[in-house]
């Protein structure tokens, strides 16, 4: 009873105040630690971020003393691996481009009509249903959609598309596409299916049609929640890993034709780090420098997604 | 207002004012965009199921005990997936040792203590930020900090390093789920346990830490069913591509730089030109895939039952 | 007192705009409405009060068919606009709804442009005139014009919830419905806004015909014609049922009842 302020109630009464003998310095210890220690806890994932930056950070300025960033932004060849290095990432950030495009042209359109038809068309025990399933899809392991990509899919456009070679950009692309679909479908969903009801009936009420009220009134409402889930897809295109590493192969070359076999930045991220490239090597520092260009285009990405969301969120009750 | 003769135009009614509403050419828009986004739905939905389907009819017949328990082999018929199966584990258990108890801890603490300061909101930010990173970026954190920097903690590039850079990678999810189950518990049970001269933390642990619980476990299984299935990371930080011993379960067995896990494995089989390990690549997805069902089933059900039961 | 004040080139349409007749609605199996019988005048406001869940706003959706956007919502009974059955496969919702307006209990613009939200409806519908001449017109009309006229290209949202829903009335207004149904349009918003819709209705009853769902009886005395009350009584599987206890003048309404419930109702003792 030390710590309290308070003149004891029962001054006179010792028989009373002798019931209640509450511990407070010791809850008030525990309450104190307890925050210090989950306060530690919450500065690790600032040290992530930090971890990450400097991290890659590190590696690039020594990459750069070694290698002009003009080469490494203006050269038209990427030999990172052989005893005449060019280091010109336009041909891998190519490669990236052309896959993610393909997978984003296809994940783009049929995610949001597939959140459209959940959202809006799908009968409620169905919609019960299929999003959970979703939800179980975007969760497959990419290396899973590697598997696909490689062993099924390519095998079956050779059939249909001339000269498509072993690995290529298309076959990767059109995998990768179905692999963020899911997740493009699920987050764009909670969007649409978040508009408030009043909206659609206030359209309904002027005459308007089914479609006119979703693509009129419910779609722009929810606008910011897909570009949202739109430039998460980007980001997950960009920096999907297994399906590209497997599907479109490892052939560094500057080319926008999607039969022939490309190298992304993460696949030449892998390429090098199964080689085992020792520490201090020039190899090992290309691995950061690309993985710092790529982590630059990710954190441009999600500016892009804070910028927009401010600035076109709608305020529904 | 124009008069109204309703006898003008059979049973609809006449056009009143300057407007031609063209109803049939719309109905026909509403057909064609109905029918173009179940299209979509249903094309996702079959290319899925073609892809599990072609996984099953390839992996189905090689599945046998002998597989589940063999260690890989550079003969197909005799290889299996018993150092990786154990691999992927031991990665479970260290990340989920790791990553549980941070997580948890820092969404109570941005939840329930740091609520509306300006550190939440830097970390908040933070966070979301650290959702969009490729995961492959996560591996080089990994590779530079823990095998590399604490080399002598973590034995190098080892299943410590790459549990570890998987806990980071999954860090975010935790929190935020631990923040939305907290946030779902309703505020008059916070005011209640203060009304009754409880401290914060008391109140927290005693109060409504066990309401938020099936929600936090929930986001756990499922933040953690993702890290088994991350193939880049652990390739970066050095999962090795041929390892023919389990792990030993101790300090010193995870410390060991060499290591392997199952998406590893099935990397590597799906790389082999022949093609009778492709066909168990394919079981070994079967595999995995079962592993992360019962994970996510799991989840699902728990969440079922929290829904339920608010 | 409606009879002097029909148009005369109206043969068959003005006087009676909206019979029902024994009409009942239902949720599922749950009835929420039960036989209902009125018939509403052409230019004119017709406010429905009565307790919650009474079924008023049930009563007023069936005017637009807005009800059918329930899937397992269905009617009984009969409801004729003009001597039209609103109920028969013939009548097409969308277009009715394009005659019939409405305004909602809460404030809805769209996410548009103010300009564009009153040219919304218009677009779909396929009006032909002048389109800057016709928002203007609406504006006007709904006397938000003069706040508005220089940010037209501006949010819907960015404006005060009385505006908000002003503008919603210059939406409503836009397709030159004949009719316009308000549920509880005023209850989100302050005395002052409220006031200026008051106003605005007395405007509007003179190009179209008004029915309001209210909670507040003095609003519904001041500004209706005629008024229908509605109460709700329990039904035996513990849900609630409404029905219409009486439909007069206003006037009589609030001041020589026939019923006990009304009078009680309108002065105060329950609801």
């Amino acid at each position: 009873m030390t710590d309290s302020v308070f003149p004891s109630p029962a001054a006179g009464d010792s028989t009373r105040s002798d019931r209640w003998k509450p511990n407070r310095s010791l809850s008030k210890l525990s309450q104190r630690s307890v925050v210090i220690l989950f306060g530690a806890f919450a500065m690790v994932s600032v040290a992530t971020t930090i971890g990450i930056i400097s991290t890659l950070l590190f590696e690039t300025i020594e990459f750069f003393l070694e290698v002009s960033p003009l080469h490494f932004f203006t050269a038209t060849r990427w030999t990172a691996l052989f005893a005449n290095p060019s280091f010109g990432v336009i041909v891998l950030l190519c490669g990236t481009f052309l896959t993610s495009f393909i997978g984003l042209l296809l994940a783009i359109p049929l995610g949001l009509l597939a959140a459209v038809c959940l959202s809006e068309y799908a009968p409620r025990n169905l919609r019960a249903v299929l999003k959970p399933a979703l939800e179980l899809l975007a969760g497959i392991p990419t290396v899973v959609f590697g598997y696909f990509a490689l062993l099924m899919v390519t095998p079956f456009l050779q059939n249909i598309v001339p000269g498509l070679s072993v690995f290529n950009s298309l076959s990767a692309g059109i995998v990768l596409g179905f692999a963020i679909l899911p997740t493009i479908a699920s987050l764009s969903e909670d969007a649409i299916f978040a508009v408030p009801q009043s909206l659609r009936q206030g359209c309904y009420a002027l005459g308007a049609t089914k479609r006119e009220t979703v693509t009129g009134v419910v779609l722009p409402a929810a606008l910011s929640g897909i570009v949202s889930s739109i430039i998460l897809g980007v980001a997950r295109a960009v920096g999907e890993t297994m399906i590209v590493t497997l599907a479109a192969g490892q052939s560094p070359t500057l080319t926008l034709d999607p039969r022939v076999s490309v190298q992304t930045m993460t696949s030449f991220i892998v390429q090098v780090t199964k080689g085992d490239a020792p520490y201090g090597s020039i190899e090992f520092k290309t691995l950061f420098a690309v993985g710092m260009t790529l982590f630059v285009i990710t954190l441009l990405l999600n500016i892009l997604s804070f910028w927009f969301v401010r600035k076109f969120q709608e305020k529904y009750e | 207002m124009n008069p109204i003769d309703p006898q003008a135009q059979g049973l609809g009614l006449p056009e009143t004012g300057n407007f031609k509403p063209q109803l049939e050419r719309r109905y026909k828009f509403d057909q064609i965009f109905k029918i173009i986004s179940w299209a979509a739905t249903f094309s996702a939905i079959a290319v899925l199921a073609i892809l599990l389907i072609g996984v099953l009819s390839e992996g189905i017949p090689k599945l046998s005990l002998e597989f589940l328990t063999a260690p890989p082999s550079r003969k197909a018929e005799q290889a299996g997936i018993w150092p990786a199966f154990l691999g992927t584990i031991a990665l479970l258990l260290i990340t989920a040792a790791s990553a549980i108890p941070l997580g948890v801890g820092t969404g109570i603490f941005l939840q329930e203590f740091a609520q509306d300061s300006k550190l939440a909101k830097v970390i908040e930010i933070n966070i979301s930020n650290l959702a969009a990173v490729p995961s492959i970026i996560y591996g080089m954190l990994g590779l530079f900090v823990f095998a590399r920097l604490l080399e002598p903690m973590t034995g190098g590039r080892s299943i410590f390093s790459a549990g570890l850079t998987l806990a980071l990678l999954i860090l975010p999810v935790i929190i935020v789920s631990t923040r939305e189950s907290l946030k779902a518990v309703p505020d008059s049970i916070r005011m209640a346990g203060m009304a009754l001269g409880a401290t914060r933390w008391q109140t927290v642990r005693i109060h409504v830490l066990p309401l938020a619980i099936p929600g936090i476990l929930t986001g756990t299984i499922l933040a953690l069913s993702r890290a088994i299935g991350e193939t880049a990371p652990i390739i970066v930080v050095g999962a090795a591509a041929f390892v023919p011993f389990a792990p030993e379960f101790s300090v010193e067995g995870f410390r060991e730089p060499a290591f392997t896990a199952m998406p590893i494995q099935i990397f590597n089989w799906i790389s082999r030109p022949q093609e009778e390990f492709h066909a168990i690549a394919a079981s070994a997805i079967i595999v995995l895939l079962m592993v992360l069902l019962v994970m996510n089933t799991t989840a699902i059900v728990l969440r079922n039952r929290f829904q339920s039961n608010r | 007192m409606q009879s002097e004040q029909a148009s005369p080139t109206a043969v068959a349409g003005l006087e009676r705009v909206f019979k029902v007749e024994n009409t009942s609605y239902y949720y599922g199996s749950n009835m929420a409405v039960r036989g209902v019988n009125l018939e509403i005048p052409g230019n004119k406001i017709t406010a429905f009060i009565g307790p919650s869940g009474c079924g008023k706003s049930t009563v007023l959706r069936c005017f637009n068919r807005l009800n059918d956007l329930i899937p397992s919502a269905h009617i009984k009974g009969r409801i004729t606009y003009h001597g039209v059955d609103l109920y028969s496969k013939a009548v097409d919702p969308t277009e009715l709804r394009r005659r019939i307006g409405m305004v909602f209990q809460k404030p809805n613009p769209f996410p548009k442009s103010i300009y564009d939200n009153v040219a919304f409806g218009a677009r779909i519908n396929g009006y032909q005139g002048d389109m800057d001449e016709l928002v203007e017109k609406s504006l006007r009309s709904s006397a938000l014009w003069d706040e508005v006229k220089d940010k037209l290209k501006e949010s819907g949202l960015s404006l005060s919830g009385g505006q908000q829903q002003r503008l919603c009335i210059a939406r409503a207004i836009a397709v030159e419905p004949e009719v316009i149904l308000m549920d509880e349009p005023c209850s989100a918003l302050d005395p002052i806004s409220t006031l200026k819709i008051e106003d605005l209705m007395q405007q509007l009853k003179e190009n179209y015909t008004i029915i309001i769902v209210t909670h507040n009886m003095q609003q519904a005395s001041r500004v209706s014609d005629r008024t229908a009350f509605y109460n709700a009584e329990p039904t035996e599987s513990g849900g609630k049922v409404g029905y219409l206890v009486e439909y007069d003048e206003t006037q009589v309404i609030f001041s020589n009842p026939k019923e006990t419930y009304t009078r009680d109702y309108v002065s105060g003792r329950f609801g």
